[in-house]
């Protein structure tokens, strides 16, 4: 935190202006990114992250393994057997603070249990969504008030990671009706579950055959191609969307490899090892999700669908009570 | 169907986990840094201060580039702002700046509303940010930020003590904008004289309860620098933008016969503390508090202006959209009982105008009647008057006959003798 980005001392450039070299004429107007970078550290951050799947798929211990740490708790280490599946979604949601490098980050990982796992699943994406939107409304309810806190707590889920069960053929009608549903409100990260039943040549037309089917059905996964800001942008994520749906395995054992203590699976025929690019891609959504993206995720999550959920809302309410046209701000009281 | 259950766990105290190994979100801060460098940051600095006092020279200095405009005269009927934005570059970092010069401050014989049209422009700023966000659909993250971060408040350098019309405006504007006080053209004062002047500047507005911006001390890698800056308070500077040969460098100074005052020395003045606190080390505290503090109160008192009230949780959301149902109701209410009063008011003109005009009528016609009724009883008369004059002159004639008659009789039997006495009767 207290290393001071020392600049070189480039000459400012405005309007007619005589240039100079050395210390003279450096302003000091970058010195804000040092200052901003401060307040963030200071300040903390949030990331609410959302996971979706049938039960078995490995979604905590995918968390777990993310953040290296028991942020999601395993379903099988349940002593009630009879709670093991639940008969209705339920919504779980467990906050906890890490802190890495002196930057601490709330991070929640909000759990759906009971997803898919019904006989009939008609409408299970229903209290998810309404979740997902409740967070919105309670941000908008807190935004609109007249004393509202210096920082509004962020509780909107700004990524949902869909888990598609590796069956090698092709996209379930259950996962196409929720992916469409919810890409409109949430970023999604489909990402399929326990990849290590796939060879390579399969995995590869799995994905074939999901990109074709979420294309062919209008779904928009993150990174979606109309929020590409420049090209750079645009370069970096079509190779993103080369590669999704991410082909993740989970493991939050250790194990001994070549000298060196990591994260994989024993199987008589090997071992995984998660971070290893050549044998899955969970590498590669961690630095999506962590390392590269976070920022953007957060930025889409708030700048799009929030607005649209904000747009859609205050538009009910103007359309319920009173009969003007829908452009009609809230405040235009105040002109 | 299917029904949720949120089940938060432990909300308040949420736990805190090690991470067993490297996870990689101390890029976090990079990214956002990133993300803002693309975007770009802005800047607005308000400069308040009577003319002549160097405000736009100081900026040229600042920001080490020129300008645009020429200096003011001193014959304004009032006071304007003017401002100026201009796009610098620095490395990576790209700032909109915008300069808002007060132009005419000072000037007039009758100062009492300078203050006004300052105050009007941050609230307009205010407004139109206000607006922004209470739009339905809003595009805040392109919003280019007008709202005013700091104010520099020229005080003139007389060595005495502030002027009654700088006390004035910046008790108006201590609650809208971070206000930095400095001393201009302070070559002019001596450093004794200096250290006084900042004393007595600085217990008068203790004194009138002037809230200036005091530069944060709650985060520890600044609190030190910070303090002792508050301490400095009110910046003594000096501009200028000519340079001078000193030694073997060329420095930015003011050349006067006795010497040479140096913009950068910081023996000579204050100025390279006000460029490390504007620029280098608060900028974006400057920023924070405008949003944080300065724009929500503003925001805060023109809801509640409004009739805006917050809800309670439990009951109907949007209270913004059901309270503007209700003024608009009322006021449509009120707009409705007006004009029924204006109806009925008008009506009962009409009808009182329309009784005056009856009565009127009706006069006219008893006064018709009237004259009416005299000429029949004149003509009455007079023709009474003429019958009777009839009857005189018929009279009169029968007797005139008569008496002919009579007088020929006696002619005829008479003789001459009546005629002849009467002749003579007659001479």
């Amino acid at each position: 935190m207290s290393e001071s980005a020392k600049p070189h001392h480039p000459s400012p450039q405005g309007k007619g202006e005589k240039t100079h070299g050395g210390d003279f004429s450096y302003v000091g107007i970058d010195a804000i990114l040092e200052q901003m970078r401060r307040k963030a550290m200071k300040q903390g951050f949030e990331l609410n992250l959302m996971v979706v799947g049938q039960s078995g798929l490995g979604k905590s211990t995918l968390m777990n393994t993310l953040f290296k740490s028991k942020v999601s708790r395993n379903k099988s280490v349940q002593s009630d057997p009879e709670e093991r599946i639940p008969k209705t979604v339920e919504i779980k949601s467990i906050s906890h603070d890490v802190e890495e490098k002196g930057v601490r980050m709330k991070l929640t990982v909000i759990d759906t249990p009971g997803f898919g796992d019904q006989i009939n699943n008609e409408n299970c994406w229903q209290p998810i969504m309404k979740f997902i939107n409740d967070q919105y409304e309670v941000y908008l309810q807190e935004e609109i008030n007249i004393n509202r806190k210096k920082r509004i707590p962020d509780s909107r889920v700004h990524c949902c990671i869909y888990f598609i069960p590796p069956t090698g053929h092709c996209l379930r009608p259950l996962d196409v009706e929720f992916m469409s549903r919810l890409s409109k409100v949430v970023n999604i990260v489909p990402v399929i579950a326990k990849a290590d039943t796939l060879t390579l040549e399969e995995r590869g037309s799995f994905k074939q055959t999901i990109r074709e089917e979420l294309r062919a059905n209008g779904i928009d996964v993150y990174p979606q191609k109309e929020f590409d800001e420049d090209a750079e942008d645009r370069m970096i994520n079509d190779k993103i969307r080369e590669m999704i749906p991410f082909a993740v395995v989970g493991s939050d054992q250790e194990y001994q490899v070549n000298g060196k203590r990591i994260l994989g699976r024993k199987t008589k025929w090997g071992t995984i090892e998660v971070e290893n690019v050549a044998h899955c891609e969970f590498a590669y959504l961690r630095d999506l999700l962590i390392r590269t993206h976070m920022q953007n995720i957060k930025d889409i999550t708030g700048s799009i669908h929030y607005e649209t959920y904000r747009v859609r809302r205050l538009n009910e309410s103007n359309a319920h009570l009173i009969s003007q046209p829908s452009d009609h701000p809230a405040g235009s009281l105040l002109q | 169907m299917a029904s949720t259950e949120i089940a938060r766990q432990a909300g308040e105290g949420v736990r805190g986990v090690p991470l067993a190994g490297h996870v990689g979100f101390d890029s976090m801060p990079d990214q956002l840094v990133n993300k803002s460098v693309n975007r770009g940051f802005c800047f607005n600095i308000l400069c308040v201060g009577e003319t002549g006092l160097g405000k736009s020279t100081l900026m040229d200095t600042l920001f080490n580039t020129k300008f645009e405009g020429e200096p003011t005269q001193h014959n304004q009927p009032g006071v304007t702002l003017k401002s100026y934005t201009y796009e610098l570059q620095e490395s990576n970092v790209r700032l909109k700046l915008t300069v808002v010069n007060t132009v005419g401050f000072g000037d007039q014989i009758n100062k009492e509303d300078s203050y006004k049209s300052i105050v009007e422009f941050i609230d307009a700023q205010f407004e139109a940010y206000l607006q922004e966000e209470l739009k339905i659909k809003r595009t805040l993250h392109s919003y280019h930020d007008t709202r005013i971060h700091a104010c520099l408040y020229f005080i003139a350098p007389t060595g005495h003590s502030l002027k009654s019309l700088d006390l004035v405006t910046m008790k108006k504007l201590d609650s809208k904008v971070n206000i930095i006080p400095i001393i201009a053209k302070s070559d002019a004062i001596s450093k004794s004289e200096l250290a006084k002047f900042k004393i007595k500047i600085t217990s008068e507005l203790v004194s009138n309860g002037v809230q200036i911006y005091q530069f944060p001390t709650d985060d520890e890698s600044v609190a030190e620098i910070n303090s002792t800056m508050n301490s400095h308070l009110p910046f003594a500077v000096v501009g200028s933008t000519e340079e001078v040969k000193i030694g073997n460098k060329m420095v930015k100074a003011r050349q006067y016969p006795w010497g040479t005052v140096q913009v950068e020395n910081e023996n000579h003045c204050d100025f390279v503390k006000l460029r490390e606190m504007l620029i280098r080390v608060n900028m974006e505290d400057l920023r924070e508090q405008t949003h944080t503090r300065h724009y929500e109160l503003y925001r805060r008192c023109k809801l509640e202006e409004m009739g805006f009230k917050d809800t309670d949780p439990d009951s109907k959301p949007f209270s913004l959209q059901e309270t503007y149902e209700a003024k608009r109701n009322e006021f449509m209410g009120e707009l409705q009982k007006k004009e029924e009063e204006m109806r009925q008011m008008f009506v009962q003109r009409v009808k009182e105008k329309e009784a005056e005009l009856k009565e009127a009528e009706k006069e006219l016609h008893e006064k018709f009647d009237r004259l009416k009724k005299l000429h029949q009883d004149e003509k009455k008369k007079l023709e009474e008057k003429k019958k009777s004059l009839d009857d005189e002159v018929n009279i009169f004639k029968q007797k005139k006959t008569a008496a002919e008659l009579l007088l020929n009789q006696a002619q005829q039997a008479g003789g001459s003798t009546t005629l002849k006495r009467d002749k003579e009767r007659k001479n």
